[in-house]
């Protein structure tokens, strides 16, 4: 029984075949412009090199940033037809109001609101206008708009009027892609329906991308399902995928993380992924990353989904060292990124990068160590200090309580990482280079509630807890969760400052290891 | 007769530092002020605009308004306003007391209250008086110095955004007026827009915080141009307001929790870059109220208390905090007015139940510097 992880990203593509918790293959294979062909390469050579039967393989898992890239270049996104129900309230500020010029041109900016929506409290703010609905229907027609996003207020709540104006635009539109915001988002009516919207807009990609890795995998022989990670790290089946693009957003990230963590065996520790250009640093707790209070920008679009905290500074293996006037060392956050083969001194180049300083340091041989042995020593000691100061300080960051935890370092530039930073000792997991694709490989399955419960009737706070945590575990059955290995990982509620106390805002989140779901 | 010339227009920049500005003298609390920003900018593209007139260039007589949100930032970041409810605040007033309104006042620059009477005033042809009841923010509506040097907030009118209008024709004190504010808020869906009786011109000049909407945009203004030169943006708050840095520090310890609906706790910041070896701690009720270095309370509500990311300058407010955030704990004078009596009764540590007496912080004499 074999898992077979694959992460398709914007310039690699990488793959690992994994049995129970060891990692058979890795291979890192360059990403194609039609998708398919770079998978198989990967799959195959991955395959190849860990001496597996294929028929073996029970599940393929595969990250990607597909779709993250389609919105933030702007490219293969198709016009959507944005109808919000929430009028009176909500007129000032129609969809896509905060949205950036150019992106709002790529989908063509077409807007509409409808009387309809919920108060926080459950009432009607007013009846659904169907005849309205109507009149969009002939308009979306006339302009031959072929997906539509749907958002009404406070939908998390009750999401009833999304799903009767989608019947209605169904009936005089059949064929028509039609996305609910209730199924992608949280409360926060911009940033949900936001959400929605580059989800529509991202329908067709969705199809023919999974069709891509369907394909790609057919043509390999492999006839087992196959999942797509998602945000938090956990398994979409390539059907929900399909529908729910927005929902892999983040995937590339917390696969790093998650796989980082998986590799070490450890549960609670601070990732540090050093690239060319910069260092991504996020905490995993309990096995997943923690995940950021903030809103989200992606393409210059606010979002509230769940991301991992990552943040990044501007370091790297191919960062500029340079001296100040005052000998003063300086680092980054200028790179030269991919160019570090030609222009890095140790690669015949004229450009100090803290590559360099660390051959100079001998913590690496790369290269040419010739070619640096006559860099001033202070210098090379002042800019290892500087290194690791900044180190220090973006994990003392994402540090989430004083107990010492490990540092994990992944990343082609971890040769710059101390084996110390500070109190925390640094672990480097053998296959690194691909924890991308681990990450993948490893991903369970969740089920999440996160709405407003009105405590009313009798009804208590661990009542509510209790039945929330009930429709997460649904949720994460209808996934594919195997029941008996369900756990919950996050159970909070907040009552809602400046309102009675009958309304407490609950958000639970559960997962299980994949059970065997046709997908 | 009203000087309609005088004073500034405000533009989308200036609402973009005003946002800035807004977040900082919000201490913690108040709101985020980005979807009242929102609605301001697409008030200004619909061609509406924006004055903010001096205190000295209101007539004596000049018969204004205030105008803010009032309910849960929750239900405002999702049952988004119909956008005239302020408007309709104004002019129900009118109808009900027979008056015209010459401008609108704001009672609460700290946090999202800084855009609202912006907003109503622009759709309503009026100016903003360049001026605020708080000089920063607070959880309730007694709150402000036009409530403590007596000015009584009744009758007023609250709008929700299907339409409705209900006046409260009279409440026998400030409090018992927020208490049933908040009730009708309640009926109303949980945000709703309260347009308070009549102020003079006289009034204001005596007992309003002055320059409040200056402050705020200059505040934002000096950050926008720190980060863009690379500059210290904390420096530049300070600079810009008489404030002072009493710490630097990582957040080591949090404690929150809600009670009667405000969110009550205590943050614990370890010391470094001078401060080694030292404690700070913020008590944090909705807004920042008291700062104490190891143990000792130095700066005290309603002296301003801002807790700011050391790197970006950004206002954390005190849902946003976190463990090993790296902080520096600034503190602003508040305003003269704030520091009397009858205010302290109010806004200082008695009124938010704390056993502790106000000490003016260090430059407590001096006054603010003119703009």
């Amino acid at each position: 029984m074999y898992r077979l992880g694959i992460d398709v990203g914007g310039t690699n593509t990488d793959a690992v075949v994994m049995a129970g918790r060891s990692v058979l293959s890795g291979v890192k294979t360059a990403t194609t412009e039609d998708v398919t062909s770079g998978v198989i390469e990967a799959l195959e050579t991955a395959i190849a090199k860990a001496e597996v039967d294929r028929s073996k393989i029970t599940y393929v898992m595969i990250g990607t940033t597909h779709f993250t890239n389609a919105v933030i270049e702007r490219r293969h996104l198709s016009p959507v037809a944005a109808i919000r129900l929430g009028l009176p309230a909500t007129a000032c500020l129609p969809p896509m109001v905060d949205w950036p010029e150019d992106l709002r041109k790529a989908i063509g900016g077409h807007r509409y609101l409808v009387r309809g929506g919920h108060e926080f409290d459950g009432r009607e703010i007013a009846a659904l206008d169907l005849d309205e609905i109507d009149r969009i229907a002939s308009d979306i027609r006339v302009k031959g708009i072929e997906a539509v996003a749907i958002s009404s207020v406070f939908s998390p709540i009750n999401g009833a009027m999304e799903l009767a104006a989608r019947k209605r635009l169904l009936e005089s539109c059949p064929g028509l892609r039609v996305v609910v915001s209730s199924d992608i988002g949280r409360i926060g009516l911009l940033e949900r329906e936001s959400a929605a919207i580059m989800n529509a807009s991202l329908l067709e990609l969705s199809s023919r991308t999974v069709e891509a890795f369907r394909s790609a995998l057919q043509a390999a022989g492999l006839s087992c399902p196959f999942f797509i990670t998602q945000n938090d790290g956990t398994l979409m089946g390539a059907e929900a995928v399909r529908e729910f693009p927005v929902l892999t957003f983040a995937s590339g990230p917390t696969n790093s993380m998650r796989g980082a963590a998986f590799l070490t065996g450890e549960t609670d520790a601070i990732v540090v992924d050093i690239g060319g250009t910069t260092t991504d640093i996020g905490a995993i707790q309990r096995g997943f990353p923690r995940q950021a209070s903030t809103v989200v920008d992606i393409g210059g679009v606010r979002t509230n989904f769940r991301m991992p905290d990552v943040f990044s500074i501007g370091l790297g293996g191919g960062s500029l060292v340079r001296r100040g006037p005052d000998g003063s060392v300086s680092v980054g956050p200028q790179s030269v990124g991919y160019r570090i083969t030609k222009e890095a001194l140790v690669f015949g180049g004229a450009t100090m990068t803290t590559t360099d300083i660390a051959v100079a340091a001998g913590k690496v041989s790369i290269g040419e160590a010739a070619a640096v042995s006559s860099l001033d020593r202070d210098l090379v000691e002042s800019s290892i200090a500087e290194i690791k100061r900044m180190l220090e300080r973006g994990v003392e960051r994402s540090r989430i309580s004083p107990e010492p935890i490990p540092v994990i370092a992944v990343g082609g530039g971890s040769i710059l990482m101390p084996s110390r930073l500070g109190d925390l000792t640094v672990i480097r997991p053998e296959n690194f280079a691909v924890a991308n694709a681990v990450g993948a490989a490893i991903a369970q399955v969740s089920g999440e509630v996160d709405r407003i419960f009105s405590l009313a009737n009798g009804l208590t706070r661990e009542d509510c807890l209790r039945q929330a945590e009930e429709e997460a575990r649904e949720k994460a059955i209808r996934s594919g969760a195997l029941a008996s290995t369900i756990e919950t990982i996050e159970r909070e509620d907040v009552p809602l400052a400046y309102l009675p106390g009958n309304a407490t805002r609950i958000h639970v989140k559960v997962v299980g290891e994949m059970g065997g779901i046709d997908a | 007769m009203l000087d309609t010339s005088a004073g500034f227009l405000v533009d989308e920049g200036r609402l973009d530092a005003l946002e800035i500005g807004a977040a900082v003298l919000g201490t913690g609390g108040g709101g985020n002020p980005y979807i009242g920003k929102l609605r301001a900018r697409e008030a200004l593209r619909q061609g509406y605009v924006m004055r903010v007139i001096p205190l000295e260039a209101l007539p004596d007589d000049a018969v204004v308004v205030s105008v803010g949100g009032i309910g849960a930032p929750l239900v405002s970041h999702e049952r988004i306003k119909q956008g005239s409810e302020g408007l309709r605040c104004v002019r129900a007033l009118e109808k009900h007391l027979a008056i015209s309104v010459d401008a609108i006042v704001c009672e609460e620059i700290g946090g999202q209250n800084a855009m609202e009477p912006l907003i109503t005033a622009s759709m309503a042809g009026l100016p903003v008086v360049d001026c605020d009841g708080m000089g920063r923010a607070f959880p309730e509506m007694q709150m402000t110095t036009f409530s403590i040097f007596g000015h009584c907030s009744t009758p007023s009118v609250m709008c929700d955004p299907h339409g409705n209008a209900v006046i409260f024709e009279h409440a026998i004190s400030e409090k018992w007026h927020e208490r049933m504010a908040r009730a009708c808020v309640v009926a109303q869906g949980g945000a709703s827009t309260l347009a308070s009786a009549p102020m003079s011109g006289r009034f204001l000049k005596q007992y309003s915080i002055p320059q409040s909407y200056s402050q705020a945009i200059r505040l934002g203004e000096a950050v926008v141009a720190a980060r863009q030169a690379h500059a210290d943006p904390i420096r530049a708050i300070c600079d810009s307001e008489n404030g002072e840095v009493v710490f630097r520090g990582k957040i080591v310890d949090l404690k929150r929790k809600i009670e009667g609906g405000f969110v009550r706790g205590t943050v614990m910041v370890q010391g470094f870059d001078g401060y080694e070896g030292q404690v700070g701690s913020v008590l944090i009720q909705n807004e920042n109220l008291v700062f104490s270095r190891d143990g000792v309370a130095e700066v005290v509500v309603p002296d301003l208390i801002v807790i700011l990311d050391i790197d970006t300058g950004a206002a954390i407010t005190t849902e946003m905090l976190r463990y090993g955030q790296r902080v520096a704990v600034l503190a602003l004078p508040c305003h003269p007015l704030l520091r009397s009596e009858a205010a302290l009764e109010v806004v200082g540590p008695r009124g938010f139940g704390l056993d502790l007496a106000y000490r003016p912080m260090g430059r407590a004499e001096k006054e603010r510097k003119p703009s």
